[in-house]
């Protein structure tokens, strides 16, 4: 019962804070309310029984990404517009709204089947499950079933992301590793290209 | 700096214990939560935590950007050339029975490996790329013209 | 009641899905379409550790005296996105940047329009 009031609690306050990165004009006030918005999903991970993708989401939503944008932000507005807030929104928004509306009905309207949440007989939990989690200590010896499962029965996926992580980091030295290098015509107009 | 003191006390004593912290997660990943991720991304974030508070060029005297990018490669050698080493002793690519005497012995000495090589990428790339963030916004400081 | 109960997670995760969404679309700011598409992706993963929870089962590490666990597997898989997302999100931020030396602003409004004149 404490479980489902938490659950459903923390699950309110994330939506707010979803909504209120969508009114928010100030960037920097988006980025904070960002790093709070991560930090909420972690704790909503431990509820649900999931302790390395906390700690995961945890270090990296609320800690890296967090950084990278604020200096994204700093990298992007001159010092003199402390403000930092985004333009009024010029366009009417009926067509995203509509879109997204029917969007989310369909999804919706989808979830109508799907057996409830936490359920012990679910499709989820057949097959694969019960294998590794009946088998991983007699073949691996290694008690924690996510790091089994991560590092030995499905290595060659572990192996791809680091690939994935090390390309990202060859990419980010080659788009922004050396100092800046100023183009002149915008130096002269003072940030916008002449036409 | 009067402003920057207590920031400078408080993270001179948290930032080793940050370092132990990481390593701890790194070693007891297979016991309790924890792994290679975790821990590259938290040693990361200690030395972060150093750049800002300390400036990005003494971080750089800490770790030579060089030496990151060698680390980075280093980790994927790591984890790609634990799988060579399993096919040159016989088993599949990435079969970690047979690196020691037993079955489960190998399976042990083989995650242990694999979870150093992820966590010295992670931690690397991490730091590659704050770097790289932080040290864009410095224009060239030597006078030739760099125009594109 | 209790079809409320069972599919709250559900349909909250719909909700935050679709409020990023709707931050990608219809907002202008470039680091802020950055930040809708990472809600977007928490919303995602929040869909698969739901799915993968078992009501009364204990973390997946293995213990003497416990018989229920909960489904070890979708958590394998979100670390990996998680990790992916984190290095997909840095490469957009230094585009980002590097559209900022190009242009000189980040509104995408202003970058159509300088397009567009030339």
């Amino acid at each position: 019962m404490i479980d489902n009031i938490v659950d459903i609690t923390l699950l309110s306050l994330l939506a707010i804070h979803a909504v209120a990165i969508i009114r928010m004009r100030s960037l920097f006030a988006v980025i904070m309310l960002f790093g709070g918005f991560s930090f909420l999903s972690a704790g909503l991970f431990v509820v649900m029984d999931a302790a390395d993708v906390a700690f995961t989401e945890a270090a990296v939503g609320a800690g890296i990404s967090t950084v990278l944008m604020l200096a994204t932000l700093a990298l992007t507005y001159a010092p003199a517009e402390i403000d930092k807030k985004e333009k009024r929104p010029t366009h009417q928004p009926w067509l995203p709204l509509s879109v997204v509306f029917i969007t989310g009905a369909l999804l919706i309207y989808g979830t109508w089947d799907i057996p409830a949440f936490g359920d012990p007989d679910a499709p989820a939990q057949q097959h694969v499950a019960p294998y590794y989690l009946e088998k991983s200590m007699p073949e691996t010896g290694v008690p924690n079933v996510v790091t089994a499962v991560l590092a030995s029965y499905r290595g060659f996926d572990t192996l791809g992301e680091v690939t994935v992580i090390f390309t990202a980091g060859i990419a980010v030295l080659l788009l922004i590793g050396g100092r800046r290098r100023v183009n002149p015509q915008i130096e002269k107009t003072g940030g916008k290209r002449e036409t | 700096m009067k402003h920057n003191l207590i920031l400078r006390v408080v993270s001179k004593f948290l930032i080793p214990l940050i370092f132990l912290f990481a390593l701890y997660v790194q070693f007891h990943g297979d016991f309790g939560p924890g792994g290679g991720f975790q821990a590259g991304v938290i040693f990361s974030a200690g030395i972060i935590l150093y750049a800002l508070v300390f400036g990005v060029d003494s971080a750089k005297q800490v770790i030579p950007p060089y030496v990151l990018r060698l680390l980075a490669s280093l980790g994927v050698l790591i984890y790609a050339g634990t799988g060579v080493a399993t096919l040159l002793l016989g088993g599949n690519y990435l079969e970690y029975g047979v690196l020691a005497s037993s079955q489960v012995a190998g399976q042990h000495l083989g995650i242990l490996v694999i979870e150093l090589g992820v966590g010295i990428t992670v931690m690397s790339v991490m730091l590659i790329m704050f770097f790289a963030f932080a040290e864009r916004g410095r224009p060239e400081m030597n006078s030739e013209s760099k125009s594109e | 009641m209790d079809m409320i109960l069972g599919h709250y997670n559900y349909w909250m995760v719909i909700i935050i899905m679709m409020a990023g969404f709707y931050t990608v679309i219809s907002r202008g700011n470039l680091v802020k379409k950055i930040v809708g598409l990472n809600i977007f992706q928490v919303s995602v993963f929040l869909l698969y550790i739901s799915i993968g929870n078992v009501k009364e089962g204990a973390v997946p590490i293995i213990e003497k005296g416990i018989t229920l666990y909960s489904n070890p597997l979708p958590h394998v898989l979100i670390l990996t996105a998680i990790v992916v997302g984190v290095a997909t999100t840095a490469l957009g931020l230094a585009l980002v940047i590097r559209i900022k030396e190009a242009y000189g602003s980040i509104e995408e409004d202003d970058i159509h329009n300088q397009d567009q004149s030339l």
